[in-house]
């Protein structure tokens, strides 16, 4: 017989271990729908990353898909950090897109044009953030519904602009107009679509690990997520913090989208987010909450994403197994996070 | 001398390198009474905790009624006709008595047998004098109440043996006795149970016999411990003498603390009704009473984190315009918190975080926003070194720490501050011997250095040792203050009834 016991202490190698230990689970697990599809594991699994790591396009292929989960994953991160359950990155995201894709249609000088983008997008993001923060201090509702249930508003929102008034009266597309091509962020490499944003998500990260780890408000936020009583006797503004960290959370998710329609699309469209907002809460649990492991843990999903397809055209697995191991690993980490406060212990059988 | 009940033999239990339990025999006979005495960290709660199915010990064998059982969970203690009511208490707070007592009891047929339930609810309230309201919601019950639920409940579940893990702590001296009685009364019947407390005068006046532990052995077993003097037992638990501190005569200053007319509403317990008080530099003030007749909210008030409707309060002479725990804070209160656990510290960040948590935004933590974390380093570890906080390092998880580590660390983050003005609630609740003297003498020391300190307690001997004076609330209002040379516990016992003081 097994049991769980209470650990007294947590090993410093835990923290390396168990995303990696989660993610071999993850691949192990499912090998069993490869296999189940007709296709060789293996097979499999070469394709998907030799068509996400395999050359240096793919790479910059997937370095591009990472660039909104770094972003929604330290969203996510921040908010679960002060224990604001944000489940809403998915329509902060949209919301920062559509207020980009507004202003990068404005025409003015491209680089005021990305600065005023990146601006209304985070601006966006984080008035959507504040809804679910706001009636949580207030009225003490719940935010993961709250947040959750706000992305099918904003969603929905965003597909009666583009089916209304932002509608392509040319082709009659539900698509926004264009944003400016001065507005197109800067490739870095001729021949890629590696663009500005990519260099921003990746400088994000170690700028949020700095106000997490470094700042007085990070340090607020990692005492009200950890004990609000404390805090709040310790003289901390409780709720002036949650909010704070909703509207940091919200911007960032907001740059998420910003990222999508300066560097990709170029426009709005329903489908401008495969669930980046959702891959945000795999990509931050992964990291454990840590802003510097939000980027190779967005690298992992993106790979996996991008691998997928390749995979799919090669070997006639169906792409949504990409879905699948994201899901599987959010369940694995969160398994893989039980040890670190609890062991597996033999202990003698019953009589 | 009848077969025991339960014995434990040589059970051993170890934490990694930590030694919890080293060889430890121990039985209970029906009918007896056990205490278990012992510092924190003594092994007193692994020891139960391996009684009750929680840890597998390493080695070592428990028996019933002589029979070798394995138990590995609550449920199997339960069958075995162990009972244990924890200093934290398991229940549903929304469900009403009886539906806590119900709960995990199988029912005829798929219903729940409330009549059955309520007649044995009955039959134990009246064996043992263990009343309860049986429609009544848990969160209305007392905390004294909610411990006889929880002594209930195991007796309902069959429990031959009951352990209770410092069942004193949380209760008032009138409640205290009628614990006593009731468990006198279910020994007179024939159930066994263990006593764990680190209180000498109730292990003497309750138990038959008494198992010392220290470092995780047994290093004493005393019969019918009222023949033995406390001292012994305090020798046998700590492995030297405990000369409680004597406080010596102080001369008063001015007010350092004045409350005058403080009146509160909106609060979840009881509210304050019209208190006045003040606190000279140089003097503790000690707060009697029975908990939940206002300490709460008057600490609360205090300590900047519930603004009053009515009333003023000075801090050094300033009158406090903002109730906030910062302004208070920068008038020159300290505080130590009831609750460590919940209003202290953050458990699990670094005690560093929690040692600087109160004084984050100023300047000797930060600046402009950045923290400085050299320096919340360097504090943490001038002041674990100058109170002798076991521990690791600063970087050690809060929540590791035990409570007398924990305390005085708590201590240390606002005596380094140099308070005007310190408020403390229970201050040595859950603590052993000797952090309760260490924390005693802290106490003394701020006082002679010309501190005002304001002790709310519930430990009416602590009061009266450490305080010059001793104030008394009940039901939200002072209602009457000695001083400590005209006061004694009967005395203050009976103020803390309702009844007028004369001081």
């Amino acid at each position: 017989m097994f049991r769980l016991e209470a650990r007294t202490s947590t090993p410093a190698w835990f923290n390396l271990a168990l995303p990696l230990l989660a993610i071999g689970a993850t691949l192990v697990l499912c090998s069993g729908l490869i296999a189940l599809a007709g296709a060789g594991v293996i097979e499999a699994y070469g394709v998907m990353f030799a068509a996400s790591l395999g050359d240096s396009y793919a790479i910059t292929e997937t370095l591009v898909r990472a660039t909104p989960m770094i972003f929604t994953g330290l969203a996510v991160a921040v908010a679960f950090r002060a224990k604001f359950w944000n489940i809403g990155a998915e329509g902060q995201l949209l919301a920062g897109a559509v207020a980009s894709c507004a202003v990068g249609a404005i025409a003015m000088p491209g680089p005021l044009a990305m600065l005023l983008m990146a601006l209304a997008g985070a601006a966006a993001g984080a008035a959507v953030a504040l809804l679910p923060a706001t009636l949580r201090v207030k009225f003490k509702v719940d935010d993961v519904v709250s947040s959750l249930l706000l992305n099918s508003v904003i969603f929905y929102a965003l597909m009666a602009l583009i089916e209304g008034p932002w509608k392509d009266s040319f082709s009659g597309y539900p698509i926004s107009p264009p944003i400016e091509d001065s507005a197109n962020f800067p490739v870095l490499l001729e021949g890629t679509r590696l663009h500005l944003g990519v260099v921003a998500a990746f400088v994000a990260a170690p700028v949020i690990w700095f106000l997490i780890a470094r700042t007085t408000l990070g340090f607020r936020i990692r005492v009200i997520g950890e004990n609000p009583e404390a805090a709040r006797y310790g003289g901390i503004h409780v709720e002036r913090v949650l909010i704070s960290t909703a509207l940091l959370s919200g911007a960032l998710a907001g740059l998420a989208g910003v990222g999508e329609v300066g560097g990709v699309h170029f426009q709005v469209m329903s489908d401008i987010s495969p669930g980046y907002g959702y891959s945000g809460i795999v990509v931050a649990m992964l990291a454990r909450l840590n802003p510097l492991g939000v980027v190779p843990a967005a690298l992992f999903l993106a790979a996996v994403m991008t691998g997928a397809e390749a995979m799919s055209r090669a070997t006639g697995v169906p792409a949504f197994l990409s879905e699948v191991i994201q899901g599987t690993a959010l369940l694995a980490m969160l398994v893989a996070l039980l040890f670190t406060a609890y062991r597996i212990r033999r202990v003698g059988a019953a009589p | 001398m009848p077969a025991p009940l339960i014995e434990m033999r040589g059970i051993s239990k170890s934490f990694g390198a930590v030694v919890a339990n080293e060889a430890v025999d121990l039985s209970v006979a029906p009918g007896e009474i056990l205490g278990l005495l012992g510092e924190n960290g003594a092994g007193k709660t692994t020891l139960m905790n391996v009684l009750f199915g929680a840890y597998a010990p390493d080695a070592g064998e428990i028996l019933v009624q002589g029979r070798p059982v394995t138990i590995n969970s609550s449920a199997d203690a339960l069958a075995a006709g162990i009972g244990m009511v924890h200093q934290h208490f398991h229940l549903a707070p929304r469900l009403s008595v009886l539906e806590n007592l119900l709960i995990g009891i199988p029912g005829k047929s798929g219903r729940i047998d409330r009549a059955g339930g309520l007649a044995r609810l009955r039959e134990i309230g009246r064996q043992h004098g263990l009343t309860l309201d049986p429609d009544l919601p848990v969160s209305a019950l007392s905390i004294g109440e909610q411990q006889r639920l929880e002594i209930v409940k195991a007796l309902f579940r069959g429990a031959r043996l009951l352990i209770l893990d410092e069942p004193t702590a949380v209760l008032a001296p009138t409640e205290v006795d009628g614990l006593f009685s009731a468990l006198r009364s279910m020994a007179a019947q024939g159930l066994g149970i263990i006593f764990i407390s680190h209180k000498l005068n109730e292990v003497r006046a309750l138990t038959h016999r008494c198992v010392v532990l220290r470092h995780g052995r047994v290093t004493g077993r005393v019969d019918t411990p009222a023949s033995t003097t406390s001292s012994d037992m305090a020798r046998l638990m700590c492995g030297h003498e405990i000369v409680p501190p004597a406080r010596g005569p102080s001369t008063p200053g001015a007010p350092v603390l004045i409350l005058d007319g403080i009146s509160t509403s909106r609060h979840s317990g009881m509210a304050l009704r019209d208190v006045s008080l003040s606190v000279r530099a140089g003097e503790i003030l000690g707060i009697a009473g029975v908990s939940g007749n206002g300490q709460r909210a008057l600490a609360e008030v205090i300590s900047g984190v519930l603004a009053p409707d009515a009333g003023r309060m000075t801090i050094a002479g300033k009158m406090v315009s903002r109730f906030s725990p910062r302004g208070v804070q920068a008038l020159g209160l300290g505080r130590i918190p009831e609750d460590r656990m919940t209003t202290g510290v953050v458990t699990n960040l670094p005690l560093a975080d929690s040692m600087v948590l109160p004084r984050i935004g100023t300047a000797a933590f930060s600046r402009n926003g950045l923290l400085r974390p050299d320096a919340i380093r360097a504090f943490a570890e001038a002041q674990i070194k100058a109170y002798d906080i076991r521990c690791p390092g600063p970087m050690t998880r809060a929540g590791a720490l035990s409570g007398g580590n924990l305390q005085k660390a708590l201590l240390a983050r606002e005596l380094a501050f140099d308070p005007k003005v310190l408020i403390v609630s229970q201050p040595t609740r859950g603590l052993d011997i000797g952090a309760a003297r260490f924390i005693h003498e802290k106490f003394l020391d701020m006082r002679a250095r010309g501190c005002g300190i304001i002790v709310i307690g519930e430990d009416l001997e602590e009061l009266l040792m450490l305080c010059d004076r001793i104030a008394v609330m009940y039901e939200g209002r002072i209602v009457g203050t000695l001083d400590s040379a005209a006061a004694t516990v009967a005395r203050l016992g009976l103020m803390m009834t309702g009844a007028e003081g004369h001081g």
